[in-house]
C-alpha cells in the first residue's frame, strides 16, 4: 500500500501487471484472513452442540471485492499521482485555511461563550458541551507534557483521578468547599506529577511511555483496592455540588435563584458548570500560552528538539522535565476536581487507560503543541463521536476511518505547524516537518 | 604554568572498559587565545572535549578552569549543565545540534535561559508580566539581534533553524554558544563541511570573538588552513597521547606530528626535511 508511484513501472503493460500482482497479493491476504472470519460460521444446533457451516460464496465475494478494490485503488493512485500534502490540499484552499485560521480562534471563543444562551432549552447539548470542554482542558494540560516538552505520557488519567479523588475526599471528609479544594486538587496532582517525573527522568521514548502507562494503572489499582479511604470499586458518592461563590444552586430560600428573585430551574446549575469549565479551560490555555513565551516554555520546546544541546547550554534538564510534568498534572488535577463536582459520584471506572488514550489521541490529532488544534480535535473527537450516534454499531468504524483519513492528509495533526514564541519582524509559522516530536 | 591560563588539563585519562581513549594528557589553554586541538581521526580529541564540557566523567585527572579574578572550578567535579551555567564553558557539536523547529532568534533566546530564568523570577514574575521581566526579555532579544547581525543572519532571524543552509547553521551554533556569555568556547570542528569562502568568514568570526569578547577558544579542527591561520597555540594528540604542543610554526615542522598524520615506514620516523 505504501509503494509510491515512482516505483511504478514506466510502460503501460508492466503497469497493468504490477497492478494485477498487487491485487492478487491483497486477495490472498484477504482469503487467509476471511477464511476463518467469514468462510466458517459456528452455530449451536438444536441440542445445544456447537456445529459449523461453511459460507464459501460470501468468502468468494469478499475476496473478489478486495481484488477489485485493490485494482481501483491502484488506478486511482496512478490517476492522482504521488501523494503529498501540497496535492491533497491545493494552495488556494491552504491560503483560505490560513486566513480562516486567524479568525477561527476568536470565533470559537465567542461561540463557546454563547452556547448556554443558544442551547438553553437543550440539556443534552449543554451536557455534551461540558464534556467537550472537559476534554479540551485535559488536552491542553497534556499538551504541555507531550506537545511542548515532548515527553510521551500514557498515564495522564492518573492526575485526573488524583484531582477528582482529592476533591471528593476533602469535601466529603472535611466539608471543604469546591473553591478551597480546587487549588489543593491541582497542587496534589502536581506533586504526583513530580513523583512520576523523578523515576522517568532518565527514560526516553517507548520506555517512558510504558512507565507512565504503568503509573496510571498503579493509581487506578490503588484506588480500587484502598477500600477504607476511597471506597474501592464502589466509588465515592454524595460529592457536594459547586456553589456560586458560596451561594448554593438549589431550590429554596437561600438558593441562587431565590437570591436573584427568579424562578428556580435545574438548568442554572448546568449553565454554571458550563461557564466554570470554560473558565478553567481558558485559564489552562492562557497559562500555557504565557509559559511558552517564558524561558521555561522555550526550554521545554528546546528539550523536545534536542536534549543534548540543552545540557550544553546550561539548562537543567531535571527541573525542566519535572516542571512540565507538574504543570501538566496540575491542569489534569483541576479538570479532575471539576469532574467530581459535576458528576457528584466518582469511581475508578472513570479513570481507565481508555481515558489516557483518548486524551493523547486528542493531542496527537490536534497537532502536538498547537492549542487551537487540540481544541478542535477535542471538539471533533468527543462531539463527533456523539454526532455519529445514528450509525449505531458502525460508529466506531466511521470514526476509525475518519481518523485514518485525517492522519493520511495531515500526518502531523490538524495544526501541525509551529508558531514561533518570539520574532523580530515576521511571525512565520514553522513547517511541521522541521518540528521534532521529541523522544522523551 | 603561567598565571594567564584559563584551562589547565592535568593527567587526564579516559577509559571505556579496556579501551584507553585519552591517556595521561596534560595541556593548558591561555586566556584570550585560540588553542587548537588536532590529531588524526580517533586520536581522542572529541573525548577530551566531552570530558571538559561534562558529557563524560574522566577516569582520572583534573580539569581546572580559572576565572579572571583568580577563582577556579574543577570541571571534572561538575556535571553537565552546571559546567555551562557555573563555569561558563560553552560548546558546539561536530554534527550541528541546533533546535531545528525553532527560529534562529529562538535558538539564541534558549541560550540565554539561565539569565532569563532569574529575570522571570523563576517563571512566577514572568507569568504576571512584570516590567522587570519585560525589560530583561528586551535585552535578551537585543543581544540575540546583535549576534544575528554579527553572523550575517539578521534577515533570517524568523526562519526555522533547520531551514538554514549548512554554513549558516554552523555560524548560528557558534552564536548560540556565545549567547551564554562563556569564558571558554569549545568548538568541535567548526569548519567541517564549509567551503573556502565560508571557512574564511569563520576565521574572521573566531578572531573577532577572541578580540572583542572576553572569551578564549578551544577548537578541534581538521582543516589546517583554519588551524594554522588563527591558532595561537596547538596541541597535537595521537592515540590519546599528546605528541606535540607549541606555536603553529613549530607544530608544522614537528617530525612527530608529520609522522602521525602521514604515517611512517616500518615504524621509523620520517626525517622532517624529507617531507616538508
Amino acid at each position: 500500500m505504501t509503494a509510491p508511484s515512482s516505483q511504478l513501472p514506466a510502460t503501460h503493460s508492466s503497469g497493468i501487471a504490477f497492478i494485477l500482482k498487487k491485487a492478487f497479493i491483497s486477495a490472498c491476504v484477504a482469503l487467509i484472513l476471511f477464511s476463518l472470519m467469514i468462510g466458517i460460521r459456528t452455530l449451536p444446533n438444536e441440542s445445544g452442540q456447537l456445529t459449523y457451516v461453511t459460507r464459501f460464496p460470501q468468502l468468494a465475494a469478499m475476496v473478489a471485492i478486495v481484488f477489485g478494490g485493490s485494482i481501483v485503488v491502484e488506478l486511482l493512485r496512478l490517476w492522482w499521482g504521488p501523494v503529498d500534502t501540497a496535492r491533497v490540499i491545493p494552495p488556494s484552499i491552504q491560503s483560505a485555511l490560513d486566513f480562516g485560521g486567524r479568525l477561527i480562534a476568536p470565533a470559537l471563543l465567542i461561540f463557546a461563550l454563547l452556547v448556554p444562551v443558544i442551547f438553553y432549552q437543550q440539556r443534552y447539548i449543554l451536557d455534551l458541551a461540558i464534556l467537550v470542554l472537559t476534554y479540551v482542558m485535559l488536552g491542553w494540560g497534556l499538551n504541555v507534557v507531550v506537545g511542548l516538552a515532548g515527553l510521551l505520557d500514557l498515564g495522564y488519567v492518573a492526575f485526573y483521578a488524583v484531582g477528582a479523588y482529592s476533591y471528593a475526599l476533602l469535601a466529603t471528609n472535611f466539608g471543604l468547599g469546591f473553591w478551597e479544594c480546587l487549588p489543593l486538587a491541582g497542587l496534589l496532582a502536581a506533586c504526583w506529577g513530580v513523583m512520576l517525573g523523578f523515576p522517568v527522568l532518565r527514560l526516553r521514548g517507548d520506555y517512558l511511555a510504558i512507565v507512565t502507562l504503568a503509573f496510571g494503572e498503579i493509581i487506578r489499582l490503588v484506588i480500587v483496592n484502598w477500600q477504607d479511604l476511597t471506597g474501592g470499586p464502589n466509588g465515592i458518592s454524595g460529592i457536594p455540588r459547586p456553589t456560586f461563590f458560596g451561594i448554593p444552586l438549589v431550590p429554596g430560600d437561600n438558593g441562587f435563584a431565590a437570591k436573584l428573585g427568579i424562578p428556580f430551574s435545574p438548568t442554572h446549575r448546568i449553565v454554571f458548570l458550563f461557564y466554570l469549565i470554560l473558565a478553567l479551560a481558558l485559564l489552562t490555555n492562557w497559562v500555557t500560552i504565557r509559559l511558552r513565551r517564558l524561558p521555561i516554555g522555550r526550554a521545554w520546546e528546546a528539550l523536545r528538539e534536542d536534549e543534548v544541546a540543552c545540557r550544553a547550554l546550561g539548562i537543567n534538564i531535571t527541573t525542566t522535565k519535572l516542571s512540565a510534568f507538574a504543570i501538566g498534572a496540575m491542569f489534569g488535577g483541576f479538570a479532575g476536581a471539576f469532574f467530581a463536582t459535576r458528576q457528584g459520584f466518582i469511581s475508578p471506572e472513570s479513570f481507565t487507560f481508555q481515558e489516557s488514550a483518548l486524551v493523547l489521541a486528542i493531542v496527537v490529532l490536534g497537532g502536538m503543541g498547537s492549542q487551537l488544534g487540540v481544541a478542535l480535535s477535542a471538539f471533533a473527537m468527543i462531539g463527533g463521536f456523539e454526532l455519529f450516534r445514528g450509525f449505531d454499531q458502525y460508529r466506531m468504524l466511521v470514526f476509525g476511518i475518519a481518523m485514518v483519513l485525517l492522519m493520511v492528509w495531515r500526518p502531523r495533526g490538524l495544526i501541525g505547524h509551529r508558531a514561533p514564541t518570539v520574532f523580530l519582524e515576521h511571525n512565520r509559522a514553522i513547517a511541521a516537518d522541521l518540528v521534532k516530536e521529541g523522544r522523551g | 604554568m603561567s598565571g594567564n591560563d584559563i584551562l589547565a588539563v592535568e593527567h587526564l585519562s579516559m577509559r571505556f572498559g579496556g579501551i584507553v581513549a585519552v591517556n595521561d594528557l596534560s595541556f593548558t589553554a591561555q586566556r584570550n587565545r585560540i588553542t587548537a586541538l588536532i590529531g588524526p581521526n580517533g586520536a581522542g580529541k572529541t573525548t577530551v572535549f566531552n570530558c571538559i564540557t561534562g558529557f563524560y566523567k574522566p577516569t582520572e585527572g583534573s580539569i581546572r578552569l580559572t576565572r579572571e579574578d583568580g577563582g577556579f572550578r574543577q570541571l571534572e567535579r561538575l556535571n553537565d549543565f552546571r559546567i555551562s551555567k557555573l563555569a561558563k564553558v560553552a560548546r558546539t557539536f561536530q554534527n550541528i545540534r541546533l533546535f531545528p523547529g525553532m527560529t534562529a532568534l529562538e535558538n539564541l533566546m534558549v541560550a540565554q535561559h539561565n539569565v532569563l530564568m532569574r529575570a522571570s523570577g523563576f517563571t512566577l514574575l514572568g507569568l504576571l508580566g512584570l516590567p522587570t521581566w519585560r525589560a530583561a526579555e528586551r535585552d535578551a532579544i537585543e543581544r540575540a539581534r546583535s549576534w544575528l547581525d554579527r553572523i550575517g543572519l539578521l534577515d533570517r532571524a524568523d526562519d526555522a533553524a533547520g531551514n538554514l543552509p549548512y554554513g549558516d547553521q554552523r555560524r548560528l551554533e557558534i552564536a548560540r554558544a556565545m549567547c551564554t556569555e562563556p569564558a571558554l568556547l569549545c568548538l568541535d570542528e567548526p569548519a567541517a563541511g564549509l567551503n573556502a569562502r565560508e571557512s574564511a568568514a569563520l576565521n574572521e568570526l573566531l578572531l573577532a570573538i577572541r578580540d572583542d569578547y572576553d572569551t578564549s577558544i578551544l577548537l578541534i579542527e581538521h582543516d589546517m588552513s583554519v588551524v594554522m591561520e588563527i591558532s595561537d597555540h596547538i596541541v597535537v594528540l595521537d592515540y590519546g597521547v599528546k605528541i606535540a604542543d607549541g606555536a603553529p610554526r613549530a607544530i608544522r615542522d614537528d617530525p612527530k606530528v608529520i609522522a602521525a598524520y602521514l604515517g611512517t615506514g616500518d615504524g621509523e620516523e620520517i626525517v622532517a626535511e624529507g617531507v616538508s
